[in-house]
């Protein structure tokens, strides 16, 4: 189903603009409401069976957390942080995917023309057909969400279900979600509902509940609301302050302008190959300090 | 200068190089983006309740075909039933997998038997299989069926041949095991309710 | 369930104990949660294990398995105590204030008549006081000591935090808390909703355990409020449906019980079960037995049974005793059975003492599986190494493996846990050759019914006799065959309060079971269920969602037994004057004429508030009972016995009657019972909520969920054991061992009991040889053959294990 162009807010690797008459276009988002998340994982089951997704039968690694972690056949995963504090135990859940930020890193860093778009509604979708495996995406991304699939060297994430929100349904994982903990609507509406929640928190002892819409990216389009946002990474590591990798930024500033006049195809290969590189092994370093 | 997809693409055949190309201003006419056709447009839609627990969550169930005579229904995609005042369209992990139990590799397709002391499968017929079972139920029931008990009172019970029925089953399923088991003289009856 | 899934958003306090509804019931919970967010209710959790249940909860305890009477018993002994609960309702609506048999005794751990020997209870003692009518006697001032209350203060006052520390682990503080949790909604606008499960059934207490939350629910006033109530959360999705068919051993459709062999009549057996009241004025509804009983006839053996032939009464088999599978096994182990069915049904993955099992179907002549998957029940005579390390040659058993239908392949109508027949729709058709369950039954059936027609054989009467008229007699339909559960009117039945009216046209299915005759006109094959498919059609596929009074009641959708009420005993929702105890939940009122309101009522419809006749009108003396009279195995009373493998040894209450004196023990079995000093740790199985039992490892999307067999240790014990996540282990108990990946958790702690601590293994059920997920084992080849001694449901949930690096 195609997209008119004036859908289209951002392209990847795109400096002009696309059409933007249709700016009435409703802001959407997807609430998750980590207090009321069980864990159920059937927002994973249904993500794949919608897109018609099979992952590798894997094994148990000693921890509830299956698939181990994100790929290119699972577009969301549970993450389980047992916390421990003032001897009280807490289980925290957290569904992980793509935030759909409002200023997408993965767009960003894309070299590929069209490969990442953002529509007006907010989606930040990737079209399959322009990727080219780059693994920038990643890179660029402040929460290591998109997977490479080793089989079409090309990236994948979640779609926010692209296909079913652009006929006007909400993304399976919301539909399915039991408790209801998984929610859709305008961005404005969620912000309404997480302010409910959070308020009936705080009357439950959370003093410090709150709704993680993080600014760094310019607000996001999937948000949580936490018992505890003032420590996001209790969360399996959920970033403070996520943020482009300056490195990313670079390349928008200053490089890419360089690019729209022609620079060496091989001068920028090499840098891209740093930016795609280097994040990642800062990410698993980051890893394991949340574990320590 | 007019550039089609395929063009395009050839034109972009570097990878790196498309970006740049594209800074350019070569881009192709019809540049949209497309989000990934709605699967379910002409889809047959059935209702039905997850078999699995006893909330008993309302399904749409979505198959290929739209009942035309000579499609043959698949189903390959379910979700809950958003008017169910239960589920409100809700499912589990389990009742968001069910096309994978309903396709799974081992649904059993066609009757066989294991004979005695072998090591395999065989398949055989639906005929065969009716026969060769009431024929063991004849002869073990007609060996052992118990018309008076000590006393001499009537007690017409078959205490050698039980039925373990099922959990999952409707009620009408459940209701022609009643009649086939208790007319045989069967007790030893049980369902999951037990454990 | 009393009540059922969405009206559990009504609830002030959710209370999720024998149970982890979050994990088992994911979307029947969305309604806790809605209590929590749009009702404000508190959730609490008491479980061994911190669960998916608990990390939502607004309080977690932890209690030892199978020590749940006693922490109940401490929460009655507390609003005993404190004067909190619902004083008038107790009084009006329980059995608080009747006198009880002077003989009645509790001493050491035993009830008045107990019999070592036979392992069970003469009970005669446990009864009421009765006057000259019959009646039994009660003493409204309460000041009798022979009164209920009183007897049932006595028998708890054992029960103090100190006994509840001691014996279930929970913190002294943490149960004092709990105590103030429930006894806050013993206020008349306010209910406790108790979701359970199997965490309670699968104990040789399981009943009693059901039963002192029951009692709880009483005194709270909390039976038949929205948001009160006892809600089952029922494990599969029509084992409710099959049980209110009757399919137990001994068990009729619609709660009617099989005849014994100390029934030899008609007359004897319909005198025993037709109710006489125990008190003045009561609708005592069981008095209609023999209406419902030959309705069945009619329906089973058609014209076949007559008034002369006693409805057919020799046609059915008389019990000597219960069959259940636990007995069944048994008597297959020693050689005596020859052939058994599996419809659906995986025993040996699903039954206890799963080498016990093996060997038992092993000594089948022939053994009949109908499914729609590859069962390890079918397979059983495979070798599959370490997991099924059987010999296949020296199997004889025949072995016959009919494909099914499943859900989605067929119609038909199943009940859910709030009692709701929901009838669906085929959407396609099934693989292979596969064949509906009814098509199978008639298959073989009409098979034997013709060889005894040619060949003769034993008593072809019953056989011979069967109703089968079905339109085509090899594939009987879906609404043919529920029509017959229905019923039908075989002559005019006149209406004998508007003369020259009738309940139903000869022909006609019957509006409901209150026109169900005692005379051979009538035919239902389950009660319960008249009024499911009327004249009007299939009532459990009405979709009529709306709820006009906004409880969640949605009367238009499908159709609920008994006569499409939601809300069971829903009388006791108003004070004895009629008026409702909470305005903001009323479900039904006297409107001068009769009751009426947005649920049907659970009473006389014209009987007015203040008559003598009590809500619960299927019992004799119209009382909800905190004394269950005879009705238990075990005693009228809980009380707490050790599970039958015991991390302790002891009972503290009494150390000479440690586990349930009246459940059923079989030589074997006890000798394969473990202790402590070898199996020293607790162990209880369960669910997780990524499966479904054994079902779903053949599912690819579950399989990738939890695609790997393990259990859960806590941080403790695995350091002791040396032992890191990951790990694979051993686990063993008495009867056999599994080997699973060590999830080492926060959420297991050891607890400290009777001076010792005590660590728990947690063991998920859901693997085997069969199926898409990784090969593991059956986590039943762990658990012990012994079952509660009312139910036989087996100890699936306290056992004695070993674990050790492997």
């Amino acid at each position: 189903m195609s997209l008119q162009s004036q859908d289209i807010l951002r392209r990847s690797a795109s400096p002009t603009q696309p059409p933007i008459a249709r700016e009435h276009k409703v802001e959407v988002a997807k609430l998750i409401d980590v207090t009321t998340c069980i864990g159920c994982k059937a927002c994973q089951v249904a993500c794949s069976e919608w897109n018609d997704l099979r992952d590798e039968v894997g094994e148990n690694v000693g921890v509830y957390d299956n698939p181990a972690d994100l790929t290119a056949q699972s577009w969301t995963v549970m993450r389980y942080s047992e916390v421990e504090e003032n001897g009280k135990l807490e289980w925290l859940i957290r569904k992980d995917g793509c935030m759909h930020c409002a200023e997408p890193g993965c767009l960003k860093a894309c070299p590929s023309p069209g490969a990442i778009i953002q529509y007006a509604n907010g989606i930040v979708d990737f079209q399959s057909e322009h990727c080219i495996g780059c693994g920038y995406c990643i890179s660029g991304c402040p929460f290591n969400v998109p997977r490479i699939n080793a089989k079409d060297n090309k990236a994948y994430k979640c779609t926010l279900c692209s296909d079913r929100v652009t006929v006007g349904q909400e993304p399976a994982c919301v539909k399915t979600c039991p408790t209801g903990a998984i929610r859709f609507g305008s961005k404005d509406d969620m912000k309404a509902y997480a302010a409910d929640r959070v308020e009936e928190l705080k009357t439950r002892g959370y003093a410090q509940a709150g709704l993680y819409d993080p600014e760094g990216v310019g607000g996001t389009h999937v948000m949580y609301v936490l018992h505890h946002a003032d420590r996001p990474q209790l969360y399996h590591g959920l970033p403070e302050k996520p943020a482009i990798s300056p490195v990313v930024r670079l390349w928008k500033g200053f490089l890419k302008p360089l690019a729209t006049v022609g620079l060496a195809a091989s001068v920028l290969f090499g840098f891209f190959h740093y930016i795609g590189v280097g994040p990642n092994r800062a990410d698993e370093t980051d890893h394991e300090e949340d574990k320590a | 200068m007019q550039v089609n997809r395929r063009q395009f693409f050839k034109l972009c055949a570097g990878g790196m190089a498309g970006s740049t190309i594209a800074a350019l201003g070569f881009m192709p006419e019809k540049a949209l983006a497309d989000v990934r056709n709605y699967k379910l447009l002409r889809a047959t839609e059935t209702r039905n309740t997850c078999p699995y627990c006893s909330v008993g969550c309302g399904i749409l169930m979505y198959s290929l075909g739209d009942g035309a005579k000579n499609a043959k229904s698949e189903i390959f995609h379910i979700e809950g039933d958003p008017d169910h005042p239960v589920n409100r369209g809700a499912l589990c992990p389990k009742g968001a997998g069910l096309v994978d139990f309903i396709h799974s590799p081992n649904r059993l397709k066609h009757p066989e038997v294991r004979e005695a002391g072998s090591n395999e499968w065989k398949r055989i017929s639906w005929e065969e299989a009716f026969e060769r079972i009431a024929r063991h139920m004849k002869a073990d029931r007609d060996a052992n069926f118990v018309e008076k008990n000590a006393d001499g009172v009537t007690v017409n019970r078959w205490l050698t041949t039980g039925f373990l029925a099922a959990s999952a089953s409707s009620n009408e399923a459940g209701w022609l095991t009643h009649k086939f088991t208790r007319s045989l003289g069967m007790l030893a009856v049980d369902n999951q309710a037990r454990v | 369930m009393t009540n059922h899934w969405v009206d559990i958003k009504n609830a002030n306090l959710i209370v999720v104990m024998g149970g982890n509804a979050a994990e088992a019931h994911p979307v029947g919970f969305r309604w806790a949660i809605e209590a929590k967010t749009r009702n404000k209710a508190k959730l609490i959790v008491i479980d061994p294990r911190f669960t998916r249940t608990a990390s939502v909860a607004d309080f977690y305890a932890p209690i030892r398995t199978g020590t749940d009477i006693t922490l109940l018993s401490g929460v009655i002994r507390y609003l005993l105590e404190t004067g909190k609960y619902n004083k008038e309702y107790t009084l009006a609506y329980t059995n608080a204030a009747l006198l009880v048999n002077p003989d009645f005794a509790f001493e050491d751990g035993l009830f008045s008549g107990y019999n070592a020997e036979k392992r069970s209870y003469d009970k005669s003692t446990w009864s009421y006081q009765l006057d000259e009518q019959g009646f039994a006697k009660r003493d409204d001032t309460l000041a009798d000591p022979r009164c209920v209350i009183n007897l049932l203060k006595a028998h708890v006052a054992r029960y103090t935090p100190e006994m509840v520390e001691t014996i279930c682990g929970t913190p002294k503080a943490a149960f004092q808390k709990i105590c103030e949790y429930i006894a806050e909604t013993g206020a008349a606008d306010k209910t406790t909703s108790f979701l359970y499960a199997l965490g309670w059934t699968q104990h040789s207490i399981g009943a009693q355990n059901i039963r002192t939350m029951a009692m709880i629910q009483l005194l709270l006033g909390n039976m038949g409020m929205a948001g009160g109530g006892v809600n089952a959360l029922r494990g599969h999705s029509n084992i409710q449906g099959l049980t209110d068919i009757g399919l137990l051993s001994t068990s009729l459709p619609g709660y009617l019980t099989m005849p014994s062999e100390k029934e030899p009549t008609l007359e004897a057996y319909l005198s025993k079960y037709t109710a006489k009241p125990l008190a003045d004025g009561q609708m005592n509804y069981w008095q209609n037995y023999p209406k419902f009983f030959v309705s069945l006839m009619k329906a089973m053996w058609g014209d076949k049974a007559t008034a002369d032939n006693g409805w057919g009464y020799d046609l059915l088999p008389k019990w000597d005793k219960g069959y259940d599978v636990l007995q069944y096994f048994e008597m297959m182990h020693a050689g005596k059975v020859n052939g058994y069915f599996c419809q659906g049904f995986n025993p040996v993955a699903s039954f206890p003492n799963k080498n016990k099992v093996v060997a038992s179907l092993s000594r089948l002549k022939y053994l009949v599986i109908m499914d729609p998957l590859a069962t390890e029940t079918s397979t059983f005579w495979k070798n599959h190494g370490e997991q099924n390390d059987v010999s296949t040659a020296d199997i004889k058993t025949e072995v016959f493996r009919l494909p099914t239908t499943c859900f989605a392949e067929e119609d038909g109508a199943i009940v859910n846990s709030g009692r709701w027949l929901q009838w669906h729709w085929k959407g396609a058709d099934a693989p292979g050759e596969a064949l509906t369950d009814p098509e199978i039954l008639a298959g073989i059936f009409l098979k034997l019914k013709a060889m005894y027609a040619k060949e003769g054989g034993k008593f072809p009467d019953a056989i011979q006799s069967l109703s089968w008229s079905y339109l085509d007699p090899h594939e009987p339909k879906p609404e043919e065959l529920s029509k017959e559960l229905n019923g039908r009117a075989l002559a005019d039945l006149p209406d004998p309060k508007n003369p020259g009216q009738f309940l139903a046209k000869k022909g006609e299915q019957l509006p409901g079971f209150a026109a169900l005759q005692d005379d051979g006109s009538t035919a239902s094959g389950c009660w319960i269920f008249a009024g499911s498919w009327t004249q009007a059609g299939n009532q459990m596929a009405r979709r009529d969602n709306s709820d006009p009074s906004g409880l969640g009641n949605t009367p238009g959708w499908s159709w609920a037994w008994p006569a499409n009420r939601r809300i069971l005993y829903n009388r006791a929702s108003c004070r004895p004057d009629g008026t409702p105890w909470d305005k903001a939940r009323t479900l039904i009122k006297w409107n001068g004429e009769k009751w009426v309101g947005i649920d049907v009522p659970d009473f006389k419809a014209d009987e007015p508030p203040g008559s003598p006749m009590g809500p619960f009108i299927m019992q004799t003396e119209g009382l909800g009972r905190l004394f269950a009279l005879d009705k238990m195995a075990e005693g009228p009373f809980p009380e707490h016995y050790e599970p039958f493998e015991t991390p302790l040894g002891t009972n503290p209450l009494h150390p000479k009657v440690i586990s349930n004196p009246a459940a059923r023990l079989f030589k074997t079995d006890k000798e394969q019972l473990g202790g402590h000093e070898a199996f020293p740790y607790a162990a209880t199985t369960y669910r997780l909520t990524e499966h479904f039992h054994y079902w779903t490892k053949h599912a690819r999307l579950n399989a990738i969920m939890q695609p790997e067999q393990f259990v859960e240790i806590g941080e403790e014990l695995a350091a002791e054991k040396g032992i890191v996540h990951g790990d694979t282990v051993k686990v063993s108990s008495k009867r056999g061992y599994i080997k699973a990946k060590a999830v080492v958790t926060k959420r297991i702690k050891a607890l400290n009991v009777n001076g010792k601590k005590v660590h728990h293994v947690g063991i998920p059920i859901h693997w085997g040889f069969e199926g898409v997920a990784k090969k593991g084992f059956i986590a039943n080849t762990l658990t012990p053959f012994v079952g509660d001694a009312n139910t036989q449901t087996p100890e699936f949930k306290s056992f004695l294990v070993n674990v050790e690096k492997a």
